[in-house]
């Protein structure tokens, strides 16, 4: 009876959830990568901390993937002067929105933004960097297979080269850049990670803290089922 | 010592009834010995809401209830929930479980619900806990929908701009009451100011009373059970019911039990996975809210999502007026027929245990139809499952509306003299 009902339920759930699908590459994991986050971190400050600002982040939380203060004041920081200050830019929103026609999203937290029932966000955002190709047709020159129609251009093409879209709406790589293709990957990969870090930087702790926790609740199931059972020995 | 003790408790008993509030409501307040899994939800639901006070005065303090945008282009109050999460010393920690709260609120509450309805605890002599719990519900509603703003996230603002909008349906009165419900022609400050008010302090002090209320009833008439009997029938010979245990100790020491398991579930999406797949936080709800950017689509929190559906399954225009004030009509309905549990099922017997097989498949077939409308309601709306959503909608209202004829058709088994464990 009870897998009778079971099935019944899931059945029509299995017609009804087809929808669109969007086909994202699942992003390398870089979270407890310290080196890789720390490229990640250089690639962000030089390439994208420009136009996009990360407003809910402090360059001194670069702290927490074993960067000394020194190092952040020396490498990371081009526009502030205190280290505990938020990552901002000196772009001004209204010009920003003149020239782009919108003005560059906050990056702070894109990575959670981003997720969908496609894949996390940093599947979107590995698929999404990876997928500029060239577009006469758009004001920038680029356009994007992820993200149509986008007006942001290709921030990094320099590095990637120039794509084009081939047969069967497969990009293919026109003019090289100065970056290999795989080079270019494990690029992205260590931007796509401190994105993923700085949208969420306590998320390795947390995940340590929740074992903690989790064993010591463990305990305490021991010793409150224990209490009970003792209790209860008397109720017939 | 203890004498000195004994003679300061007297001077309070004087004074307060301290050791008699004691005894009714724990020490000496008899419950039925059968109780069952189903039963932890209700001392749960105290706990969750607790945790749920405790966590958002926490909040408070540093939130910030300001739609204005700060230097960055960022709405006030957006930049205060990301400022919690990263500067707060254990902020991440409190918001987690204050978001994690909310949902896990309903789940214990959609649960405790649902016990009532296997176990006939809505039904007489308990039709007014059943009613002031229902109140209890409907202002957790209020409660969620309020609290769902205040992050000022795209989902908060299109939320209730839509929820808002929804009173605009209403013949004549509509559009001048959405208009005073949110203070302004758009959801904006004024909206999210008084959303603020309503959250921290309106409906939390409603929702303590009700609360207070809700045990206060339980406790005058005694605890339902597995059986649907009635343990008072049976008394010793100094009145205490046969099938009895007080409360304390041994549905306290049992109370810890369940709420260490709950808690370890907790902690588990709490530390683990606090967005729960897009189902506790939504993803879009880590944009800022921006009046001039209409998210594809719009989806409310799982827990409403079952009365989401219905609101979309009505497509026709009636007498005249538009399909969207009918469907918030029966969305309105929907909830509210809820009340009437205790009148509808007119059986011999109160629980699901002697009941007999019409009543049973009522039950399944309503519980599919929920989960079925829950599921629905987060997804974009295509012709199949509109038509699928309205066969769910009237199978929803049919398990009501008919109960009154299919309870009494059953076949009912007899119910025993005493608990049957």
């Amino acid at each position: 009876m009870r897998k009778l009902l079971f099935t019944l339920l899931l059945l029509p759930l299995s017609v009804l959830a087809s929808g669109t699908e969007l086909h994202l590459d699942k992003a390398p994991d870089r979270a407890r990568d310290v080196a890789a986050l720390q490229n990640g971190a250089k690639v962000f400050v030089n390439y994208c901390l420009n136009c996009h600002s990360a407003s809910y982040m402090r360059y001194n939380r670069l702290r927490d993937i074993d960067l000394s203060e020194e190092q952040i004041r020396e490498n990371l920081m081009f526009t502030a002067d205190k280290v505990g200050e938020l990552m901002k830019i000196a772009m001004r929103r209204d010009e920003a929105k003149i020239w782009f026609g919108k003005p560059p999203p906050d990056l702070t937290i894109i990575a959670r933004a981003r997720a969908s029932e496609f894949g996390s966000g940093s599947d979107w955002l590995y698929t999404y960097l990876r997928s500029f190709y060239r577009d006469n047709t758009r004001p920038t020159g680029w356009n994007n297979l992820v993200f149509e129609n986008v007006a942001m251009p290709h921030a990094l093409w320099e590095l990637q080269g120039q794509q084009v879209v081939g047969a069967d709406h497969k990009l293919v790589l026109a003019k090289p850049g100065k970056l290999k293709p795989e080079e270019y990957d494990a690029l992205v990969s260590d931007l796509v990670g401190y994105l993923q870090f700085m949208a969420e930087p306590i998320a390795e702790t947390r995940k340590q803290l929740g074992v903690l926790v989790l064993v010591v609740l463990g305990v305490l199931l021991v010793f409150s089922y224990a209490l009970k059972r003792e209790y209860w020995k008397d109720v017939h | 010592m203890k004498a000195k003790l004994t003679a300061l408790l007297g001077w309070v008993d004087a004074r307060f009834p301290l050791t008699s509030s004691w005894k009714t409501h724990l020490a000496e307040y008899y419950t039925p010995k059968n109780f069952n899994f189903w039963y932890f939800f209700g001392s749960l639901a105290i706990f969750v809401l607790v945790l749920q006070v405790l966590t958002g005065i926490f909040l408070t303090m540093h939130y910030k209830p300001d739609a204005s945008l700060n230097a960055s282009g960022v709405p006030v109050a957006f930049a205060s929930v990301e400022y919690i999460m990263r500067d707060v010393s254990w902020g991440w920690l409190i918001r987690y479980m204050h978001s994690t709260g909310a949902s896990a609120f309903f789940l214990v509450i959609y649960l405790h619900m649902f016990r009532g309805l296997l176990y006939g605890s809505s039904r007489k002599p308990r039709e007014l806990i059943w009613l002031v719990g229902m109140f209890i519900y409907l202002a957790l509603m209020a409660e969620a929908f309020f609290g769902y703003l205040l992050p000022w996230g795209q989902m908060s603002f299109w939320g209730a701009q839509v929820i808002v909008n929804l009173f605009s349906t209403i013949p004549l009165i509509g559009p001048d009451l959405s208009l005073w419900l949110r203070g302004d022609f758009v959801v904006g400050d004024a909206t999210l100011n008084r959303f603020f008010a309503f959250h921290v302090i309106l409906v939390p002090l409603v929702l303590l009373g009700l609360v207070a209320v809700h045990v206060l009833a339980l406790h005058a008439v005694g605890s339902n059970n597995p059986d649907g009997i009635e343990i008072k029938k049976n008394k010793d010979a100094n009145g205490i019911p046969l099938d009895g245990i007080p409360f304390h100790p041994y549905y306290t020491v049992k109370d810890i039990v369940g709420v260490v398991v709950f808690l370890s579930a907790f902690s588990i999406i709490l530390f683990f996975m606090p967005e729960f797949g897009g189902y506790f936080l939504e993803s879009n709800n880590f944009y800022p809210a921006d009046p001039l950017v209409t998210p594809p689509h719009i989806a409310p929190v799982w827990y409403f999502t079952p009365f989401y559906s219905m609101l979309r399954a009505v497509t026709i225009n009636f007498f005249w007026i538009d399909a969207k004030f009918w469907g918030v009509v029966t969305m309105g309905a929907g909830t509210l027929i809820l009340l009437f549990l205790p009148w509808l099922d007119r059986s011999p017997v109160k629980s699901i245990r002697y009941k007999g097989p019409i009543f049973k498949t009522a039950v399944a077939i309503f519980v599919i139809c929920f989960l079925v409308l829950g599921y629905l309601g987060l997804l974009a709306p295509t012709p199949l499952r509109t038509l699928v959503s309205q066969i769910c909608t009237v199978l929803y209202f049919a398990f009501f509306l008919l109960m009154p004829i299919y309870s009494k058709l059953d076949k009912c088994k007899p119910e025993p003299e005493r608990l049957s464990g």
